[in-house]
């Protein structure tokens, strides 16, 4: 047992450091800290920088396109990122539908949609919820019809992150209506630019566009466009969500919120010395911070199996639970800290002249508190999280 | 022993709530706050012809006299129906102010304007750096020639202050930064000499301002001007009473959505209410609803009690409706799941005005800090 990083991954991190602060926009990371919700070019202007370093699919192995980093080292890179305030990577093509693509997709399919994924040229959305299907995904009803050498697909398809920037959508369609629910289901990559599609959008709890609805009607996609065997799309939607539990952990976004939130505690004043020494508030910020430690190790230890070669199995979603609820009382308590100044909620355009209302530190506090609820409903809903363990871990 | 209402309050009640039934429908209060004054003016006409902004103020004033009873019926409904109206800054804090610290006089002069409807008043009380305490007061009163006053600091997160007349100002004319002595209430006329405002909306789509005072002269002056804080608290206690209440129209109006969700939302070939885990969540919910009215209860029913037990049962309610109030909010997001994230559907929208009910005035913390001290 060791818990220090070796010579190389301590190399590694140097390496990762100095090369994001050469290359991360200050303004980037100004605005990283502020907003939840980046504009497309912010996300793709980091995306492409990585890129141009080899690093534009940071988790993928060596012969797709990626670095064929070591978990551990993706761990350090996820670190410094966060640490750094870069712009989150978006997920849909490197961590959702990539890994699907190189694992179960032809060889077609992969030369023609890996490169495009870990250069960004694509932005991909997921097309997994309807509203009749949230929890239970296998009930879906967007119907992909068989026509010669296409299918035609009619449905409706909504909390799609992102759609209103993307051009390429993995979708799970429904291919057999009479077979059992999960066994009827294919996964179909659909170029947004098709007609019959139309993204609406949601706006959220905090006012901002990140969510929408995707209808599509009369779309047809090429057969060349399904990926692995028809019907068996169940399989690589669990493999890839799956992968997504784990990410969604942000155990490095967590380490760095409570930074600001202690930052933020230090400013502010509480019975005439910074709040962060008023014991209250003091055992509040020790309470997460021991709940993030213990999520830390269990993501390391985790992470130590894989680079073992040990799958990581059900208990992943150990990682998303806490994960998520360490995230919802990192924001809560960071809007706690700011007292009155949580209250301000002005909508400041870019570049905007109008000073804003209360310290620095308090911009984009309420936001971030406000769209993290949707992290224990999102990726599994914690409470779908918990039937998991209780059932493919307990055996219950 | 007994928890009925009177069959006047319950009149009161029913009649509040069939009129904001009518009138303050969701799609409606949605439009109604996206306007630059956040509310109707045509709303408040017609509450002070009702005679709901009086029922505070005393019957010489045009009011009609009634109770801290009287009103929790009144906030509870407008807590129900997130009613934007500067009720509580205009009746609870400027009409409780003047009647608790003014003189026979000011309260002849302003009181009866309030219970027409034809002045609004803001309570300027908020400090940066003073977090939740009512005694760090560092916006200073200073005595000018001819025995008037002038004001100089700045205060934050003035609820309603932007379609005010006149402000109440919390100031200190002597003393330390935290000495609770030496404050006084200060009027002030909003659009006067020396204050400059910067409005901005919140978070729960009300109004407040940040307001900079330089010499602005003082209107009159509310009671002593270096013990005024005792009035303060007690004015506060009766307005956290009226927020206690409000917040458990609001939790128990999303407590009912919820549970109707529940029993409508199907997942997995039943209803998600069959499930045992949102079960659970829905009863969890239920008995924070109930201990939150209990205490915003007796909020209420001891607000005009002495001062140490008014404080305590004020502090009480506020501490249980803050951390009420989120769980309750939280857990109707959750369990409306996706739908809950969203700004068309009400759920979000209570749950924020909670979270601004437990800050304004000093949140669950401050007020467990403050019962702490009062208890034996």
């Amino acid at each position: 047992m060791d818990l220090e990083f070796t010579a190389e991954e301590r190399a590694f991190r140097d390496e990762v450091r100095a090369f994001i602060r050469d290359n991360l926009p200050p303004a980037l990371a100004e605005k990283t800290r502020q907003r939840i919700h980046l504009d497309k070019a912010d996300f793709v202007a980091w995306h492409k920088i990585l890129h141009a370093r080899g690093w534009g699919a940071p988790n993928w192995p060596k012969q797709h396109g990626g670095p064929g980093w070591s978990p551990v080292q993706r761990y350090i890179f996820d670190e410094e990122c966060a640490t750094a305030d870069a712009p989150p990577l978006v997920p849909f093509g490197i961590s959702m539908v990539g890994p699907v693509i190189y694992t179960f997709g032809t060889d077609a399919q992969k030369a023609k949609y890996l490169p495009r994924i870990v250069s960004m040229e694509d932005w991909w959305c997921q097309g997994y919820s309807e509203p009749g299907s949230g929890s239970d995904l296998a009930s879906l009803r967007t119907r992909a019809e068989s026509e010669g050498d296409h299918y035609v697909v009619n449905g409706h398809k909504i909390w799609t992150t992102q759609a209103q920037h993307a051009n390429m959508m993995f979708c799970l369609v429904r291919t057999d209506a009479q077979a059992k629910p999960q066994e009827g289901i294919s996964f179909l990559l659909i170029d947004m630019t098709d007609p019959g599609i139309q993204v609406r959008p949601i706006i959220s709890i905090d006012e901002g566009h990140s969510v929408n609805e995707v209808f599509l009607d009369n779309v047809r996609v090429p057969k060349a466009n399904l990926i692995g065997q028809e019907g068996k799309g169940w399989t690589y939607a669990k493999f890839l969500l799956g992968n997504e539990r784990t990410g969604i952990a942000e155990v490095a976004t967590s380490k760095q919120r409570l930074k600001r939130l202690k930052q933020i505690a230090r400013a502010e004043q509480s019975c005439g010395r910074p709040l962060l020494q008023d014991p209250d508030f003091r055992a509040k910020v020790a309470a997460i911070e021991i709940d993030l430690l213990a999520l830390e190790y269990t993501n390391l230890r985790m992470l130590a199996a894989e680079n073992a070669g040990k799958g990581v199995g059900p208990e992943a979603s150990m990682l998303k639970i806490r994960g998520s609820e360490i995230q919802q009382n990192l924001t809560e308590l960071a809007c706690e800290a700011l007292g009155y100044y949580a209250a301000p909620y002005e909508h400041r355009p870019d570049g905007s002249n109008q000073p804003p209302v209360g310290p620095d530190y308090a911009q984009g506090r309420m936001e971030s508190y406000l769209y993290y609820r949707a992290t224990t409903i999102y990726g599994g809903s914690n409470e779908i999280q918990r039937n998991i363990i209780a059932k493919m871990v307990l055996g219950l | 022993m007994d928890f009925q209402l009177s069959e006047e309050q319950t009149l009161l009640a029913d009649s509040v709530e069939s009129w904001l039934q009518d009138k303050y429908d969701f799609d409606r209060w949605r439009k109604l706050v996206k306007t630059d004054l956040g509310y109707a003016q045509e709303n408040w006409k017609t509450m002070a012809e009702l005679g709901w902004l009086g029922i505070s103020l005393p019957e010489e004033a045009g009011g009609l006299g009634g109770s801290a009873v009287d009103t929790m019926l009144l906030a509870e409904r407008f807590g129900r129906h997130m009613v934007a109206e500067p009720y509580l800054s205009t009746v609870i804090l400027g009409g409780g102010l003047i009647q608790v610290a003014g003189d026979a006089e000011q309260q002849a002069e302003w009181l009866p304007a309030i219970a027409e409807g034809t002045a609004k008043w803001a309570f300027a009380h908020a400090e940066h750096g003073s977090r939740f305490a009512l005694n760090e007061t560092r916006t200073r009163a200073t005595k000018s020639g001819a025995g008037g006053w002038t004001l100089s600091g700045k205060k934050i997160v003035v609820w309603d202050a932007a379609s005010a007349d006149r402000l109440i100002v919390l100031a200190r004319s002597a003393g330390g930064d935290t000495d609770e002595k030496g404050l006084g209430l200060f009027v002030v006329d909003a659009a006067g000499a020396g204050v400059v405002r910067q409005d901005y909306r919140t978070v729960d789509n009300r109004r407040a301002s940040d307001i900079q005072f330089s010499d602005a002269p003082v209107l009159a002056v509310l009671g002593d001007p270096a013990h005024a804080l005792p009035a303060v608290e007690t004015v506060v206690d009766q307005a956290i009473a009226f927020m206690a209440s409000e917040a458990v129209g609001a939790m128990a109006a999303l407590h009912e959505t919820t549970l109707a969700y529940a029993k409508t939302r199907k997942q997995f070939g039943r209803a998600i209410g069959d499930f045992q885990v949102i079960q659970h969540r829905l009863v969890d919910m239920l008995m924070q609803v109930e201990s939150a009215r209990s205490l915003a209860l007796l909020a209420s029913l001891k607000a005009a009690a002495e001062p140490k037990e008014r404080a305590k049962a004020a502090a009480a309610a506020k501490v249980q409706i803050g951390r009420s109030g989120r769980f309750v909010g939280q857990q109707a997001v959750q369990v409306h799941g996706g739908m809950g994230m969203t700004d068309e559907l009400n759920v979000g929208h209570y749950m924020k005005r909670l979270m601004m009910i437990d800050t304004t005035f000093g949140n669950a913390d401050h007020h467990q800090r403050r019962f702490a001290a009062l208890s034996d």
